[in-house]
């Protein structure tokens, strides 16, 4: 799928038919591991994938090298789509994270666990990734290397009080090769995030605290990610954030946006359903 | 009379390294005052690392900043290292396994009548409950040097505890005998054994001075390691003598008496006294009132060793 001879378009349309792919496998981590964040999966996919097979510099060759780029899953409920991702850049087989997720004594456990290959901080408490990508930021001003830094947030752990320490010291650094997501899909595990704690100002909150704030109207759309990320990598003397409108659930009616599909098996019939609808959608790119 | 704290000792030793190595990093958080850090700021302004008051932030960088190689050393009062930034302590730090040194300054009741908000006497639980967490409580400004320097040269995370105050000198610079996870037994005794950590291991060693000139022998074991423990000092000290004390400046639950006395029960079973601050917000005063008044001074460990010893002869 990479190459100079094929179209942009082209490889734009194999990452998303990708992502249906790797969807497919979330859902059948799930239901083998009995227990999953199956709503926020869906939605962080494309953002994902876009990170891993368009924007970073990172793969299981380069993992010890100081200049790759570095990750850290904030939002670490999502591990699922994040395992499914690793797996297909190769850090680990597909059919054994599958097989093995959430399973007893199994090193893939229900949060980012950096034992594994590929994977450079546990997570699970919300609120930390930020602040850790300012480290790994600074750490590269600091010994003039060039790499750039990313992490993933939910809209919800927005509420964490650590998330704006995390802010005001990437402003105060001016990190520039540091770039933040926020996967606003509008729903936490209580519901509406606006009815939860809302943040219906994130792009002026952000904007106030110094970060150039990029909107992706559509954060499930390849493309319009990858133009964000790429305008983010010529903003300079300060940090980015992607506020990336995505779908929950993304993939198929019967889980979008619900918020009882935050965390949830589906049944066998729903999986079914689940595999029918990701191919259609998959067909229809 | 030593004027040295052990917080001035630690900012000498990171000061006299990082001209060697330029991935020595401190970080404060608005506390390069009271961690005696201004002059390595000062000195080394491309090696330090200023969060803000903003504790939480203060270790997730310094976990960020280790997973890409530097050699982080996070100073703040203890009362906020261990508990604002606790979760970070044990996720960013323990848990993902990173390079950071965690200094927790002013700790115990160094800060007097500031209060409990200012007092970290759940710093040792705290931390030893964490896996992966090393806890370390040096008893004087040169054990303090000495322990900076080992931990420079592993990769683990640990935290450290001083005071904030002077201590009396217990080592020198030639005589202070140092391996990490170890202890030091300073004097032994077939009477009762001490086992004291961090700035109270001198009141202890003087409380076996002043048996001693009662005619009462004693073990005194500086406990500077608190994890992991030495258990094999514990045990064998404890297996030759009538009765055990432990002294620490930390809530009598959850600290080195707790630990001591669960190895001793296990291994070896004897009486377990443990000297440690109450369960309650501590009397009002300076560091010396309330030990003073909590009978955590010579005097006061002195006393009860000697009243422990004539329970057991009665």
């Amino acid at each position: 799928m990479s190459g100079f001879f094929i179209r942009k378009e082209d490889c734009m349309k194999e990452l998303s038919k990708l992502a249906y792919d790797l969807r497919r496998n979330t859902v059948r981590m799930i239901v083998e591991g009995k227990g999953g964040h199956i709503g926020g999966d869906m939605s962080v996919m494309e953002i994902l994938v876009s990170l891993y097979h368009s924007q970073m510099n990172i793969r299981p060759a380069n993992q010890n090298d100081p200049l790759r780029d570095k990750f850290v899953m904030s939002k670490g409920h999502s591990v699922e789509a994040y395992y499914a991702v690793l797996a297909s850049k190769g850090f680990f087989d597909m059919e054994d994270v599958i097989a093995n997720f959430s399973k007893f004594d199994s090193s893939y456990i229900g949060h980012p666990n950096n034992k594994l290959s590929g994977i450079e901080m546990n997570s699970g408490s919300l609120g930390h990734g930020l602040p850790v990508c300012v480290g790994m930021a600074l750490a590269g001003k600091m010994n003039q290397q060039d790499y750039r830094v990313y992490t993933v947030m939910g809209d919800g752990e927005l509420a964490e009080g650590s998330v704006w320490e995390g802010v005001m010291a990437g402003r105060q650094y001016k990190l520039d090769n540091l770039c933040a997501v926020v996967v606003r899909n509008r729903l936490q595990i209580s519901g509406d995030t606006e009815k939860v704690m809302g943040h219906d100002d994130l792009h002026e909150r952000f904007g106030s605290f110094g970060w150039h704030v990029i909107d992706v109207a559509d954060g499930n759309d390849i493309d319009q990610l990858n133009r964000a990320f790429d305008e983010a990598k010529t903003i300079k003397g300060k940090p980015t954030v992607v506020i990336a409108n995505t779908v929950k659930g993304k993939g198929s009616a019967i889980m979008e946006n619900k918020a009882n599909w935050h965390h949830k098996v589906p049944t066998k019939e729903e999986t079914k359903q689940l595999f029918k609808d990701f191919e259609a959608r998959k067909e229809a790119l | 009379m030593n004027k040295i704290p052990n917080r001035q000792a630690i900012c000498e030793v990171l000061m006299e390294e990082a001209k060697k190595d330029r991935d020595i990093t401190v970080l404060c958080s608005d506390s390069r005052g009271s961690a005696s850090l201004a002059a390595f700021a000062d000195e080394y302004p491309e090696q330090f690392v200023e969060t803000g008051i903003a504790e939480q932030n203060l270790v997730s960088i310094s976990a960020g900043l280790a997973k890409c190689g530097k050699k982080p050393f996070a100073a703040s009062p203890a009362c906020f290292l261990s508990t604002r930034s606790y979760e970070q302590c044990k996720v960013d730090v323990a848990y993902s396994d990173t390079n950071v040194k965690l200094i927790g300054i002013s700790g115990g009741i160094s800060y007097g009548a500031l209060g409990m908000s200012h007092h970290s006497a759940q710093d040792i639980a705290a931390m030893s409950a964490v896996p992966n967490m090393r806890v370390y409580l040096p008893s004087d400004r040169f054990q303090a040097g000495e322990l900076i320097r080992a931990l420079l040269r592993d990769e683990k995370p640990a935290y450290v505890r001083v005071g904030r105050n002077a201590v009396e000198d217990i080592y020198d610079q030639i005589n202070c005998p140092f391996e990490l996870d170890q202890s030091n037994v300073l004097c032994e005794g077939s009477d009762a054994a001490i086992i004291a950590c961090g700035e109270m291991v001198k009141p202890a060693y003087d409380a076996a001075r002043l048996l001693a000139e009662q005619g009462m022998e004693t073990t005194v074991i500086d406990m500077y390691c608190v994890k992991p423990l030495d258990r094999e000092a514990i045990v064998k000290a404890a297996a030759a003598v009538k009765v055990v004390l432990t002294v620490e400046e930390h809530s009598i639950f959850g600290g080195l008496g707790s630990m001591v006395s669960q190895i001793v029960a296990e291994q070896c079973p004897k009486r377990v006294v443990n000297i440690a601050l109450p369960d309650a917000p501590v009397v009002t005063g300076t560091s010396k009132q309330v030990f003073d008044h909590y009978g955590m001074n010579a005097e006061g460990i002195a006393d009860k060793v000697k009243r422990l010893l004539a329970e057991q002869e009665a």
